[in-house]
């Protein structure tokens, strides 16, 4: 009963759309242009994340300072926090008169709305999290021993870092990537209250769902379709990624073959 | 070159507190659990600042808290062999190895006889074939100075004894000063020059390992050696002997002088079993059933009441020893040494 559930929106999706008419919907100005804008920004909204989130996730992984447990608290207050009050919260804060609106002027940025780095902001605020809470428990897992050995052979932190702990910590890191690519993807709430959805700018696929319903129900099929099967993709990513990385793990502790020996 | 510490740390339980110089040589610290022997090793490769301490390698300073010296681990020359060799799982044999210097690879892969484990996973080797891949990669950096932790207590016991031989001609060969940690007194006596007995983060005596034996300084370095303690009260006995009124309920006799309180140390290669009481030279028998039979190699150790005799496996076999036989354990006076009771 839970299964068909889950499943049965989904499903509906499919069995509304005729496969021909999918794919002449989706050739539409309006799809085209939210699947451009939806790209480029959470292509960039990704790139940012991992940037910053992956130093950030190593630090609070691997120090120990006061106040930690507050600082792991806040990162994770965007999961919870309603979009709604994510895109209020932005505007208060990044918009033309918002907190530091003015400050971001002077460096000739403009945030707000219609514009795509308020998108970009949206994306990386709501989605960021996805990414920054699996990477610090990924670092977590690499054994502190590992990165103490890696020192006393003469490499230095960042040689430890790039060298043992982002390839031991690389599938928990992938796996939060690809969580964050896809919450990123069907970012709409806040995104709507910062950017606006103004089509070829600031409207992703999400916000074009939301303007074709009123106006053409079948193409809105048709983009969640289309974002059904992405997600999917990524979900399916993820857990291949997940499985790859447990049967790689848990060879470690357990010599695999004593025959192999001199 | 000689390496020179002064360590003064809290622990959570005590305070390590130690100050030792080593030369050419393997100094094993030996102590049990929790002693802070790893804390020791730490401290030398800067994976530990001490609240106080001073640490230098032939006149090259690593560590001075009080003129403020801290040299980053990567700086000091230091090959650190861990207690479970921490190999990098991802990466190579060669690559494990080759992490600190990719000088000498292939001249240490054919010297620890893993040349044709080269392109092996750390997953795919067993515990000896680690060791010496942990061993090589620790040398691959040309240390000035040789750090083990347990090298020994992560392999089966059949192992332990091939490598323990091996592990030692290596530390002879190449004359670098060495502190290792075991909690494994008879580890230590094989591995290293000098033994030193760390207790509660107090190094309690330092020699060489049969002097240990010899003049163990206090009762805990003597039962650390193997030794039987048993407690008693000392006072005369006849024929100018000590006669010592045991806890365990009979009385042993002994040469050394003594009054009062005391421990009675025997060795269990010291004490000899038979089934009726000897009419020999020893005049110190216990007659009791055998509690355990423990077998090491060719000896066998017989807990026998409150003493460990210890005899080959061959007497064990000629006079049918088995759990629960009443026999007699004796021991000469001259066997019997007394240390303060503690």
């Amino acid at each position: 009963m839970v299964l068909v559930f889950f499943l049965l929106p989904v499903a509906a999706i499919f069995a509304r759309v005729p496969i021909g008419s999918l794919l002449d919907q989706l050739s539409s100005d309006v799809v085209g242009d939210a699947l451009r804008v939806t790209l480029k920004t959470n292509a960039v909204a990704l790139v940012l994340i991992v940037l910053l989130g992956t130093p950030t996730a190593y630090l609070i992984a691997t120090r120990s300072f006061p106040g930690r447990v507050v600082v792991l608290t806040l990162l994770e207050l965007p999961l919870v926090l309603p979009p709604a009050v994510a895109g209020i919260g932005l505007l208060a804060a990044f918009g033309r008169l918002g907190l530091l609106g003015g400050t971001l002027q002077v460096f000739g940025l403009e945030v707000g709305l219609g514009t795509q780095a308020a998108v970009v902001l949206a994306i990386a605020f709501v989605a960021g999290p996805f990414y920054v809470r699996p990477a610090v428990a990924a670092f977590e897992a690499v054994d502190p021993t590992l990165l103490g050995a890696a020192r006393t052979l003469g490499a230095g932190p960042g040689r430890t870092f790039f060298r043992v702990a982002l390839p031991l910590a690389a599938g928990g890191l992938s796996a939060g990537a690809a969580l964050s690519f896809a919450r990123g993807l069907g970012e709409f709430g806040a995104t709507i209250m910062f950017a606006g959805s103004l089509q070829g700018v600031t409207q992703t696929l999400s916000l074009a769902i939301y303007q074709e319903f009123d106006l053409n129900f079948d193409s809105a099929l048709a983009i969640s379709a289309l974002l059904v099967l992405v997600s999917a993709a990524l979900l399916l990513s993820v857990k291949l990624v997940a499985g790859w990385r447990s049967t790689y793990t848990s060879l470690i502790p357990f010599a695999r073959s004593p025959s192999i020996s001199s | 070159m000689a390496l020179d510490l002064h360590i003064a740390h809290p622990l959570r339980a005590f305070a390590l507190d130690l100050e030792l110089s080593v030369g050419e040589e393997a100094l094993a610290l030996v102590g049990p659990s929790g002693a802070g022997k790893s804390s020791v090793l730490r401290v030398i490769a800067g994976l530990l600042r001490p609240e106080l301490g001073r640490v230098a390698l032939h006149g090259e300073t690593w560590l001075d808290t009080r003129a403020g010296v801290d040299v980053s681990p990567e700086r000091r020359r230091v090959g650190l062999v861990f207690q479970e060799y921490a190999l990098f799982p991802h990466l190579t044999v060669r690559g494990n190895v080759g992490f600190g210097g990719r000088g000498r690879v292939d001249e240490l892969l054919e010297r620890f006889r893993i040349s044709g484990l080269a392109e092996a996973r750390p997953a795919e080797l067993s515990g000896g074939e680690r060791q010496r891949v942990a061993l090589a990669r620790a040398l691959a950096r040309d240390p000035g100075v040789l750090l083990l932790d347990e090298p020994l207590s992560a392999l089966d016991a059949f192992t332990r004894a091939q490598v323990r031989t091996e592990l030692r001609e290596l530390l002879r060969s190449l004359a670098l000063p060495t502190v290792l940690v075991t909690h494994d007194f008879e580890d230590a006596a094989a591995l290293s020059d000098l033994v030193g007995v760390l207790v509660d983060g107090h190094v309690l005596q330092t020699a060489p390992p049969s002097e240990l034996v010899a003049s163990p300084a206090d009762a805990f370095v003597a039962s650390f050696t193997g030794a039987n303690l048993l407690r008693g009260i000392a006072s005369e006995g006849p024929a100018g002997l000590t006669a010592v009124a045991l806890d365990a309920g009979f009385t042993a006799y002994t040469v050394e002088e003594s009054r009062g309180p005391v421990s009675v140390v025997v060795y269990p290669w010291e004490v000899s079993v038979a089934r009726d009481a000897p009419d020999d030279s020893a005049v110190n028998h216990v007659r009791a059933p055998i509690a355990s039979l423990v077998q090491l190699g060719n000896r066998v150790r017989v807990r026998i009441g409150p003493i460990t005799a210890e005899v080959t496996a061959q007497s064990v076999e000629r006079l049918g020893l088995r759990e629960g036989d009443v026999v007699v354990a004796s021991f000469k006076a001259t066997g019997a040494r007394l240390l303060p009771a503690s």
